[in-house]
């Protein structure tokens, strides 16, 4: 049956899917633009970050407010509490990403390292990453959920890699040693949405399925969740 | 990735964000249906209410909440006169109602009663009466005799009480053969027919079950676009759900009155707070 | 030994107490029916003596003069049917309004003093009724009169009536009056148009009760209407009625007359038997609680 309310869930839920599709827009603009020195890129994801933590107020407002005024039970109560930590995921997610818009400019002024292929690999793994974890709270599908747990590690590989690489460089050539840094501390950055995206995969199968699967050793080395 | 990012549909630019409000701050201010200053009223020698002082806005749902016996059913009752039908109370202070005071010498109660309307705990639709006749009761009791306008107020009725799709075939069946939901729906249908100007309710959904009170929580959602609705209810869910203001009665007085978002998250006195969160009555 | 074992009576007192149950159920059954006894005696009498006489001439011709056989009640049928119209001419209003009076208005203490005034006087002897009925309408017009049968019939149905409609109108739930007050509806509209509405069957049953009750009563009649052989052709004659004619008829030494006496007493008891049933239907008639 209906309720008159209903409306308001409804509009929590897209504004959820909003501030996730904008949180995974910055951070792909914030990659094009370190690999494109794109500047003025930059400078707009910067700016754009307003409307991140503006989004994660309102979540934050209305779930409160949800909660008092209607007291929601079972799923729609899982999904208030969920909407409060995914909007804080996403809105450090936007950190993140203002973050990497910061060091691509000052990256932009010098020539470059090396060429960019870890980190738009690493990328593009945790973008997918987010964007499965989105999908899952638009299609309730656990399996993709635990995939995206299951990729961190993979995110994680890389990281560890570059920054052997990223070191080996320092060590070697002193005078790239503020680009270096600048370098992992982006690719710390990609390292901490993955994370983030996890977080969110977390929260969604706690949504679907009422288990809270954090910090479950078995989920992160075997993808299969404890009942 | 190699392609010029052009802006993303889904994000608006900075400045046409909404601001996160609550939808009664989007609205106008409103006006203000019952001023009411020093009010106090004695059954006998008892006193029922002391000194209250409250402002209920037009065109809004007020919900008044509070423990048993904390006079909120007397106060509902002052505002229409309801209370003179038991015989030794008493009554000092100011009730205006849009700028009329209610209780002076030349007004007749019966007036009063016909501008400010109540719908009851227990449904009573009357007994002789089909359903189209009960609706109609107020209208034809009252010397109204044209059909034409008696048609169009059954109908206009029955909408606004989310009744008229239900009983439209059935309107010579008797008021007492619906059920409880029903019933008491047609009763509130009977009390928008004389087109009130304020609709008072006694703890309306308390004896019906949970669908029918979800479906009478939404016709006071929609009463508030034409008419001032005042609320009792021991059901402090149900004031949180349909009320615009809420005020908080404790043994005779007003406690705290103010947004219902305010009332049940961060209230001023401490004893609101402890009747919201349950710690007592 | 278990808990359970010590409460349960044993098999000796469990055969007392059954057979204790039914001795007195014998007993209550003899009770109910002894009370009964009486009104199917009654009627079986009634029945035995006075169904041979009923015939079309009881019902059609009048009262044969002194010592003829023959003849029948038919001024006195009619006589009952005019009393008791003109006492509930009297009876019905004035009763109903006092019975709405007392249920609506007034006030706490006045209300009691009516009240036990109407107990009270629904406990006088008719007789006591029909000696004031002929201090005030026979003697000053010095005539027997169909009025003074009607009054009497009427002033003693009057308290009846009052107290029953006070009842049944108390027994309307208040929320109708507020609810119709909330209206904005006049008083006395809700009380008319509602509350006696709703309480109609209850009405018109106590006005019934209190005509079945007055049509036997002999005693204030006999100040009164006095009684007629003859057809009254205006209502300040005296009239005839059927208990003042049974009661004529019951004393005299005529076997005849004995014979239509009891035919009267039973036409008398199944106009009260008609009575009763329908106050019971109208009482039944109940499609929805």
């Amino acid at each position: 049956m209906k309720r008159f309310f209903d409306a308001e869930l409804e509009t929590f839920r897209s504004q959820l899917i909003r501030m996730g599709e904008t949180a995974i827009e910055q951070v792909r603009a914030a990659i094009r633009a370190l690999v494109e020195s794109d500047a003025a890129l930059a400078r707009h994801v910067i700016a754009a970050d307003d409307q991140l933590d503006q989004l994660e107020v309102m979540i934050d407002d209305e779930a409160i407010r949800y909660m008092n005024l209607r007291a929601p039970i079972a799923s729609d109560l899982r999904l208030v509490i969920v909407g409060m930590k995914a909007s804080h995921d996403l809105e450090r997610v936007g950190d993140e990403a203002t973050s990497i818009a910061k060091r691509a400019i000052k990256l932009g002024a010098e020539p470059p390292l090396k060429p960019y292929i870890d980190i738009p690999r690493m990328a593009t793994i945790a973008l997918e990453m987010l964007r499965d974890a989105l999908d899952c709270f638009l299609q309730d599908d656990e399996a993709k959920a635990i995939a995206v747990c299951k990729r961190d590690v993979e995110v994680d590989n890389i990281n560890r890699q570059l920054y052997r690489e990223l070191t080996s460089f320092m060590v070697e050539k002193p005078d790239t040693i503020s680009r270096a840094i600048e370098l992992m501390f982006i690719s710390k950055s990609l390292e901490r949405i993955a994370d983030h995206a996890t977080n969110i995969a977390e929260e969604m199968i706690y949504l679907s399925k009422g288990t809270d699967v954090r910090h479950t050793e078995e989920l992160k080395k075997t993808g299969k969740p404890v009942a | 990735m190699a392609d010029r990012i052009q802006p993303n549909p889904l994000i608006p630019p900075a400045a046409a964000l909404p601001a996160a409000a609550a939808a009664s701050s989007r609205e106008p201010p409103a006006e203000v249906a019952f001023d009411i200053a020093d009010l106090s009223l004695w059954y006998g020698s008892r006193q029922a209410l002391y000194e209250v002082t409250i402002q209920l806005p037009a065109r809004r749902v007020t919900a008044i909440i509070g423990p048993s016996g904390c006079g909120k059913s007397t106060f509902l009752r002052a505002l229409n006169r309801m209370h003179e039908l038991t015989p030794g109370t008493r009554m000092t202070g100011r009730l205006r109602l849009f700028g009329q005071d209610l209780y002076s010498p030349g007004v007749d109660p019966t007036h009063v009663r016909r501008r400010v309307g109540m719908v009851f705990q227990k449904s009573n639709p009357f007994p002789t009466m089909s359903i189209a006749e009960n609706v109609l009761a107020g209208l034809r009791l009252n010397g109204v005799r044209d059909p034409a306008l008696l048609r169009e107020r059954l109908e206009q009725a029955l909408r606004m009480a989310a009744l008229w799709d239900e009983v439209k075939d059935v309107l010579g069946r008797p008021g007492v053969s619906l059920s409880g939901g029903q019933q008491q729906r047609v009763c509130i249908a009977r009390a928008l027919a004389i087109e009130p100007e304020i609709v008072l309710m006694d703890e309306p959904c308390s004896a019906l079950d949970p669908i029918a009170t979800a479906k009478i929580e939404e016709l006071i959602r929609d009463l508030r676009t034409r008419y001032t609705v005042i609320i009792v209810t021991h059901n402090m869910q149900q004031a949180a759900r349909v009320s615009d203001r809420t005020a908080f009665f404790y043994l005779g007085r007003l406690v705290e009155v103010d947004e219902t978002r305010t009332i049940f998250m961060k209230p001023a006195n401490p004893q609101t707070e402890a009747y919201v969160s349950g710690r007592f009555g | 030994m278990t808990a359970r074992a010590s409460f349960a009576p044993s098999p000796r007192q469990q055969a007392w107490r059954r057979f204790t149950n039914r001795v007195m159920a014998v007993v209550l059954l003899a009770c109910a029916l002894t009370v009964m006894a009486p009104l199917f005696l009654v009627l079986y009498y009634l029945v035995r003596e006075g169904a041979t006489s009923l015939d079309w001439s009881f019902f059609t011709q009048l009262p044969k003069p002194t010592g003829e056989p023959g003849g029948g009640m038919a001024n006195a049928i009619a006589g009952t049917l005019t009393l008791l119209a003109m006492a509930a001419a009297i009876g019905v209003p004035f009763g109903i309004m006092g019975g709405v009076y007392l249920a609506e208005y007034g006030s706490e203490r006045a209300n009691d003093w009516i009240r036990f005034t109407a107990d009270v006087l629904n406990g006088v002897p008719s007789i006591v009724w029909g000696m004031v009925v002929y201090a005030l309408l026979v003697v000053p017009f010095k005539t027997f009169s169909a009025y003074a049968g009607g009054v009497a019939l009427g002033l003693m149905m009057v308290p009846l009536v009052m107290r029953t409609t006070e009842e049944v109108l108390v027994l309307v739930p208040q929320g109708y009056r507020e609810a119709a007050l909330a209206l904005g509806i006049a008083r006395w509209r809700i009380i008319v148009v509602i509350v006696m509405r709703t309480a109609l069957k209850g009405i018109v049953t106590g006005v019934l009760v209190a005509l079945a009750r007055v049509a036997g009563e002999t005693a204030p009649l006999l100040f009164t209407a006095l009684g007629n052989n003859f057809w009254s052709h205006r209502l300040s004659e005296p009239i005839a009625a059927l208990p003042l004619q049974i009661f004529s008829y019951a004393i005299s030494p005529y076997d005849d007359w004995h014979r239509q006496a009891w035919a009267g007493a039973l036409v008398l008891m199944a106009l009260i038997l008609i009575v009763n049933v329908t106050v019971r239907v109208l009482s039944r008639e109940r499609r929805f609680t």
